[in-house]
């Protein structure tokens, strides 16, 4: 065993994956800025680029910060940081929308 | 006083101090990264074009200022900075500090080659007067591109930290320097993380 609890065996498992994640995220990055050249009309870029990129962020907090592997806790607490997240571009489009749209930037 | 759960689990909690610590802070990162971005949603819904009028000429796409080959290549060395850091904590794990040496190492110099790159990007823009205060999409390009930037500076004096002064716990405390390069790591890779997604949002969209 090593000192991090995991046996030398699984670290070696670990580390197999992250080369696999590696090449993921560069293919990944690759076919963001191949559909960025493309020039598609803005909502199905707009679709394409934060979908390929929570993929990508979804990779990384998984596998290199061990959310998979990780205490409900600190899984908990990611899911409680996106809901706030979420809330507070709620708010402020609910709030954009109250104010008429565009208006607000008018001063 | 030795400070409790460093690296032992917490009964109640499961995980270690430190790790805790960590994911609180990176909670109110994003919420801070989360602020800038609706802030740059907003600009961008509100705004009659985008990104408008730079130094007298109106451009559609973010792609006609900025420098999407500079860009993609900071991606690829973040991408690449995450995976030597996420090996230098393997290594040490499996006993092989020579080898977290050698990862650490290149965590940092990836680190700075991305500052690099980004000085230059910056150059090119101050070179064309292109100034935050040129127009809303210049202003929070740089907000937003700066608060990262400053995030990598800080993520390399912790790792230049832990390359030199720091790594004399190795011998002492083993497990504990190994939990700090994980700890460390988790902080790094939430940088890349808020890179992946400004990148699309900010250079190509």
């Amino acid at each position: 065993m090593s000192d991090t609890g995991h046996s030398i065996e699984e670290i070696k498992k670990h580390v197999r994956v992250y080369m696999f994640v590696f090449a993921s995220l560069a293919v990944l990055t690759v076919v963001t800025v191949v559909v960025g050249y493309l020039e598609l009309p803005f909502a199905p870029a707009l679709i394409v680029a934060l979908l390929i990129a929570t993929v990508k962020a979804g990779l990384v907090a998984a596998y290199f910060m061990h959310l998979v592997s990780e205490e409900q806790i600190v899984r908990w607490l990611v899911w409680l940081s996106l809901g706030l997240l979420l809330a507070m571009f709620a708010i402020l489009s609910v709030y954009y929308v109250d104010q008429g749209g565009t208006e607000i930037f008018g001063f | 006083m030795q400070i409790p759960f460093t690296v032992a689990p917490r009964p109640d909690t499961g995980v270690n101090n430190a790790k805790l610590g960590v994911w609180l802070f990176l909670a109110s990162e994003v919420m801070l990264f989360g602020g800038l971005f609706s802030a740059y949603i907003f600009l961008r819904i509100g705004a009659p074009e985008w990104p408008g009028m730079v130094g007298g000429h109106a451009y559609e796409r973010a792609s006609d200022i900025l420098n999407v080959p500079l860009a993609t290549l900071n991606t690829m060395v973040l991408i690449g900075s995450s995976v030597t850091m996420v090996m230098s904590w393997a290594s040490l794990a499996m006993q092989r500090f020579d080898r977290y040496r050698l990862y650490m190492g290149a965590t940092i110099a990836l680190g700075f080659v991305f500052l690099v790159v980004k000085a230059f990007e910056y150059g090119e823009k101050f070179s064309h007067g292109y100034l935050p205060a040129e127009n809303n999409f210049l202003a929070i390009y740089f907000v937003l591109t700066g608060l990262h930037g400053l995030h990598v500076i800080g993520g390399i004096l912790v790792n230049m930290y832990f390359m030199w002064p720091g790594a004399r716990m190795w011998k002492t405390d083993p497990k504990r320097f190994t939990n700090r390069i994980e700890i460390a790591g988790l902080y790094w890779h939430f940088v890349d993380l808020v890179w992946i997604f400004l990148f699309p949002t900010i250079y190509l969209l």
